[in-house]
Parts: C-alpha cells; sequence; structure tokens
C-alpha cells in the first residue's frame, strides 16, 4: 500500500453539521447527522447504495434541502436565502458521478464559464488560469475539443478542472470514479491524491478504499440514513467496531 | 481426449482490395433498390409509368402557358382550343397577388425596400458567425419597417424605440435587485417615454413623413409575410417563457402558464381571429381603436406561443437533471444557467419542433383571408376570382400562391437542418 498523505490539519472549521435531518416525502434519508470538517481536512464517505452519503453531500450545497437541524458552510449558515446558497456554491466544488460537462460548450468555455459569470472575471483571464487547471488534470491538448470527444476519465478531469477553476475552498466528489472504466479510473484518483496533498478540504463518497487509505484523515461509515462508525483510516480497516461495518468490509475488501 | 489446438500466427497482413464490381456503383444501386424482387420490378415499372403519364399532362399545360392577355377569354383565344395554362392572370394582378388591391402603387418601393432589410436583419440571427455589430440593426430594423410600410411621421417609430431602449437599460441598471423590480421599473419608464414621446409626435407631424397607409389597405403576399415575421418572432421568446413558467416553483405562475397553454390549445384558431375581429373590440374602452393587424398579430403569436411553449418543454424534459445540478453547484444563479446552460441545449432539442410550429403558422397566415383580410389567399378568393375578367382560373393561381408559400417553408425547413449540423457537438 501506498505511503499515507500527511499534512497539517488547520483548527479552523470548514464544515459544520449540527443534528441534521432529511426527508424525502415520508422516507427519512438523513438521521441526526452530526458532522465537523476542518480546514484541510480530507474525508471518505462509505457505505452501502441508499445509505444517503450521496444526500449528505449533496446537503453540504444545498442541491439538496435539510429540513432539520443546521449546515454551516465556511462561516455562512444555509438557510433557504438564495443569496447565501449562491455565495457557498461558488466556494464549493463539486464533482459527479457522471461528470455533467456541458455538450454544447467547448472543454475550455465548461471552465471558464463559472468563473467568467459568477466571479466577473476577465474572459483572457479566465481563460489563463482554465488552462492552468487543465495543464493540471494533465489534458491541456483537449482544451478546444468538445466534452463528446473525451474518454469518461479525461471528462471526469475536466469535470475537476471545472470545479478548481472556481477556486473552491472545498471539494465534493460525489462517487467520481463509479462510472468508469477500470484503467481510467487511476488517472482520477491520481488528480484527486495530487489535491489533497496540495491541502485542498474534501469529502469524498467512494468504494475506492484503497484511496481512502492513501490520502483520508478520517472515514466515515454511514448507513440506514445514519453516521455509524468513523475512525482514522487504519484503525477503520482493520478493526471496525460495529457489526454493520464489518459486515460491509467483508463485503467489499473480501475478494 | 486430449483436444488439438491448431496454433497460427500471421506473419503478414492482408493488403486492403477493392470489392467486387458487382457490388458498386449504379448496378448495385439499382439492382438492390429497384429490381430486387418480381414485386419490386412491377412496382419499378408501375411508378415509371404514372410519372410519365402525369409528366405528359401537365407539361403542355404547363408549357403552352399563356402569358399575355387581360383576361380568361383572351387565354382561350390564344390557346385556340389547346391544353394550356392561363398564366397571364399572374401577370395582370401581379401588384394585388404581392401588396394586396389598395396599397397605392406608388409606394411599391418601400414594402420591397424592407423586405431587403428584412434579408440583411435576418442574418445575424440566424448566423452566429456574423459579426455582432450587425445585430444592432436587427434591433432596429422593427421600427424602420413599420415606417416603411405603414409611412406617417419617423417619429413614431423613434419614440417607440426610445421607450423600449430606456426600459431595457433601466431593467438592466436594476437587475441585482431582483428581477421584478426591474422589470417593473423598466415598464414604468418605458410608459414615461411613451406619454411624453406621443406629444412630440404630435407636434413632429411633418418631419420625414412618408405618405401614411392604413392597415386595411395591407394586403397580398406582402400581409402573409408581415404575420409570419413578426408573429414567429413574437411566438418564440413568448413560449420559452411559457415553458419556464410551467416548470417555476411559484405555484401561481404555474397555473397561470398551465391554463393559459392548455386553453389556448384547446380552441381552434379561426375561432380566435373572429375574438380578435369581433368580440375583443367588446373588452376595450369604447373609444380605443386597436388596429385589426396588431389583434391578428396577438391573437395569432399567443396562438403559436402555446405551441412552442409546449414543444420547448419537451427540450427542457430531454435535459439529464445533472445539467441543472452542475450549473447550480458552480455558483451560477437561475438566469444565468437558464440561458447559458439549460436553453442552448433544450432549445437545440426542440429545433425540429419550433421549426414545425413556425411552418405552420407561416401557412395559417392564410386563415385571416376568413376575417376579410385580403392577403395571398383572400385577394385570390375575393377579388381576383370574382371579377369577371378572370373567372374560373383556379389552378394557375392556386399553384402559384402554393409555390410561393413552398418556397419560404422550405427554406426555413432546411435553414433548420443546416442548424442542427451546425449545433452538433456531442458526437453521438
Amino acid at each position: 500500500m501506498t505511503e499515507q498523505v500527511h499534512l497539517e490539519i488547520s483548527d479552523e472549521i470548514a464544515i459544520q453539521i449540527q443534528n441534521m435531518n432529511k426527508w424525502f416525502g415520508s422516507f427519512h434519508v438523513l438521521r441526526d447527522i452530526d458532522l465537523t470538517v476542518n480546514r484541510g481536512e480530507r474525508i471518505v464517505v462509505c457505505g452501502p447504495s441508499g445509505s444517503g452519503k450521496s444526500t449528505l453531500i449533496r446537503c453540504i450545497n444545498a442541491l439538496e434541502e435539510h429540513q432539520k437541524g443546521q449546515i454551516i458552510v465556511d462561516g455562512i449558515e444555509l438557510t433557504s436565502d438564495l443569496k447565501n446558497i449562491d455565495k457557498i456554491r461558488s466556494e464549493v466544488g463539486m464533482c459527479f458521478q457522471h461528470f455533467n460537462l456541458f455538450p454544447h460548450l467547448s472543454i475550455l468555455e465548461n471552465c471558464t464559464l463559472a468563473p467568467i459569470w459568477v466571479r466577473n472575471t476577465p474572459k483572457k483571464e479566465a481563460e489563463e488560469v482554465a488552462m492552468h487547471f487543465l495543464e493540471k488534470v494533465k489534458i491541456p491538448e483537449q482544451a478546444d475539443k468538445y466534452p463528446g470527444q473525451l474518454s469518461g476519465g479525461q471528462q471526469q478531469r475536466v469535470a475537476i478542472a471545472r470545479s478548481l477553476c472556481m477556486k473552491p475552498r472545498i471539494m465534493l466528489f460525489d462517487e467520481p470514479t463509479s462510472a468508469l472504466d477500470p484503467e481510467m479510473i487511476k488517472e482520477v484518483l491520481d488528480t484527486m491524491i495530487e489535491l489533497a496533498e496540495e491541502g485542498m478540504t474534501m469529502i469524498c463518497v467512494t468504494h475506492e478504499m484503497g484511496f481512502a487509505r492513501q490520502v483520508a484523515n478520517r472515514v466515515i461509515f454511514m448507513d440506514q440514513g445514519q453516521i455509524v462508525e468513523q475512525n482514522a483510516p487504519e484503525p477503520f480497516f482493520n478493526d471496525p467496531q460495529n457489526p454493520r461495518t464489518q459486515l460491509f468490509l467483508s463485503q467489499i475488501l473480501g475478494h | 481426449m486430449a483436444h488439438k489446438i491448431a496454433s497460427f500466427v500471421r506473419n503478414e497482413l492482408i493488403p486492403e482490395s477493392p470489392p467486387p464490381v458487382s457490388e458498386t456503383g449504379a448496378i448495385k444501386w439499382m439492382r438492390e433498390n429497384l429490381f430486387s424482387s418480381p414485386l419490386n420490378i412491377i412496382m419499378t415499372i408501375a411508378s415509371l409509368w404514372a410519372v410519365y403519364t402525369l409528366f405528359n399532362s401537365v407539361a403542355p399545360w404547363f408549357l403552352n402557358g399563356v402569358w399575355s392577355g387581360n383576361s380568361v377569354r383572351d387565354c382561350y383565344e390564344i390557346l385556340d382550343g389547346a391544353t394550356g395554362a392561363c398564366f397571364a392572370v399572374l401577370k395582370e394582378r401581379w401588384p394585388q397577388l404581392i401588396y394586396g388591391f389598395k396599397y397605392p402603387p406608388s409606394e411599391f418601393w418601400r414594402p420591397n425596400f424592407a423586405a431587403v432589410l428584412l434579408c440583411v436583419a435576418i442574418v445575424p440571427v440566424l448566423f452566429s458567425t456574423v459579426s455582432k455589430k450587425l445585430f444592432l440593426f436587427t434591433v432596429v430594423y422593427p421600427f424602420l419597417a413599420f415606417w416603411l410600410i405603414w409611412g406617417g411621421t419617423i417619429l413614431g417609430p423613434i419614440v417607440a424605440f426610445a421607450g423600449c431602449a430606456v426600459a431595457v437599460l433601466a431593467s438592466r441598471r436594476l437587475e441585482s435587485y431582483g428581477f421584478a423590480l426591474a422589470a417593473l421599473c423598466g415598464f414604468v419608464c418605458a410608459l414615461v417615454c411613451w406619454i411624453f414621446g406621443g406629444y412630440l409626435v404630435d407636434i413632429g407631424k411633418d418631419f420625414l413623413v412618408l405618405p401614411s397607409v392604413p392597415s386595411r389597405d395591407m394586403g397580398g403576399f406582402m400581409l402573409n409575410l408581415i404575420l409570419g415575421t413578426v408573429c414567429v418572432s413574437l411566438s418564440i421568446p413568448l413560449g420559452i417563457m411559457l415553458a419556464l413558467g410551467r416548470q417555476s416553483d411559484m405555484p401561481i405562475i404555474k397555473w397561470i402558464c398551465v391554463c393559459f397553454i392548455e386553453f389556448i390549445r384547446g380552441v381552434p384558431l379561426i375561432t380566435l381571429l373572429f375574438v380578435a375581429n369581433v368580440v375583443l373590440a367588446y373588452f376595450f374602452p369604447p373609444d380605443t381603436n386597436i388596429d385589426l393587424i396588431l389583434r391578428v398579430i396577438i391573437m395569432i403569436t399567443l396562438f403559436s406561443a402555446a405551441y412552442i411553449a409546449e414543444v420547448i418543454r419537451g427540450g427542457l424534459a430531454a435535459l439529464p437533471s445533472g445539467q441543472f445540478e452542475a450549473a447550480n453547484s458552480l455558483g451560477l444563479n437561475y438566469a444565468q444557467a437558464m440561458r447559458l446552460i439549460i436553453l442552448p441545449q433544450a432549445l437545440k432539442v426542440s429545433i425540429p419542433g419550433i421549426v414545425n410550429v413556425a411552418v405552420g403558422l407561416f401557412k395559417d397566415t392564410t386563415l385571416v383571408s376568413i376575417i376579410s383580410m385580403f392577403d395571398l389567399v383572400g385577394m385570390i378568393r375575393g377579388p381576383i376570382l370574382s371579377s369577371t375578367a378572370w373567372n374560373g382560373v383556379y389552378w394557375e393561381l392556386f399553384a402559384f400562391a402554393a409555390l410561393l408559400f413552398f418556397v419560404v417553408c422550405y427554406g426555413i425547413s432546411q435553414y433548420s437542418q443546416w442548424l442542427e449540423r451546425q449545433l452538433e457537438t456531442d458526437h453521438r
């Protein structure tokens, strides 16, 4: 196993979730979630499907509304106030399972769109920033192509670059490698590891346990809308406490 | 029992070679498409015979056509019993077919000039590669065209334009304070501008005057073109607003849009035109006199906007929800997400449907002949066919009308297919 990434974690709080509950209709998806994320912390969320892990991180940038409790991101509380929501969203980058690139725009335009319209960055400057991040994810030569011409792994790396162009302070990843071929997973994970090494605050929903061991400060296991267990990766994987966690880990690491 | 595997290694690749002659070119095409089975051979021969017969009967009629003469009797004399069309009617009644029978002949240059300018104004809308500066002309064009076609002092259109410009500028300034406030302020500013402008127009009645032509004197194909262009260009933005309104989270807006769309779609266009012609007058104060063409434009626009709204709703539904989420997660607000991400994709998907409605709308403008407006079909059915000189010349006139409409509609359809290919970026 590769060496774990070590970085200082500041005492400053990036995300604070207190007693948060969410319902879809009458279905109780998230129950009494309490989670504090410090700046620079890298958290991996895992759990069986339907356990509410995607919903949890979608609540953090208000793609889903929570009904009870408190979510404070970067010192701003998430309420139904649209101005707050837009502000938080521009500070929090997000990558999706299905990339969600804009198919009618070129790769470069995908990356410059939000800086130009949300941050009022001049076009020239936005393009320079975009090229910088495209180089960072190692696909500057694709800048003028359209998303449909790229492979899945390349598209996901563009999606990461697109989020980074907004210079976010927090990155959320919602199963970024689940829709990829095995040989493309590595290139996306490498990009994410590099990002982690630079001290980005990250919350990542993933089933890549190798990635979790290498990068995470903390692994959170969710089941039935609750946080069942959380721990540093070594004790989490080697000595899980809750029987549900043990069963889950034995199933995904078993073969 | 052990199975023996034949081991094989290829050392040299097989070079490319052309396909057999019987499998290429015209011979293959004919064999596959025309003579592939006994039934198909019979069908091919029967079709050829049908085409030949049709051609045989139409060609002499067309080729023997008489182009000069002042009445249908002149045609008969010249033809002297032979088959032949009487195209003389097109020549003799040409101005009536194009401009209607009351538009002053000395002013024909005005609609002609407006039509030429239309071709210029429409270019930046149709082709995105053209310089954006030309777009300014497109913005000014409607007011210029109004002045050219209807005449009167140029101050009227200038005041109307100034009102719109002030409204846009004011709402841009106030955009950050909320959409509703901006729209309201824009509207108030425009109203103030128009009221004061009204006095200005009264004072400067004689400034740059073209002889005024009232709406009831408009007619012919010109009327179809005016109604078609104005209604298409108004109903697309209105349709987009209705489609977005129907998806709105705000229940009142949503229900207004749903009721409007469902009501309009449930009523025949002719009914609406009769409403425009007769009933609408009862709803306005007795002394207001809203121009008949304006009333018809309003009704046709509302009618096709409802259809376009449904077409665009289909396009919106075709977009994966990930596009909304990605736009939101980047911090784009509702208006930006719609304008930059959602609508460009949804409209692209809806192009065939929108063009379908637009072509239908253009042809439906002939329905105004029912409410005694003399558009191309109205002219043919009314003044021309009922005149003693041209009584009974149906084929030539209606074929001409069909040809005019076909040229325009086919052009629209070809453009839309070209546009779809241009916007093809997803390489599916």
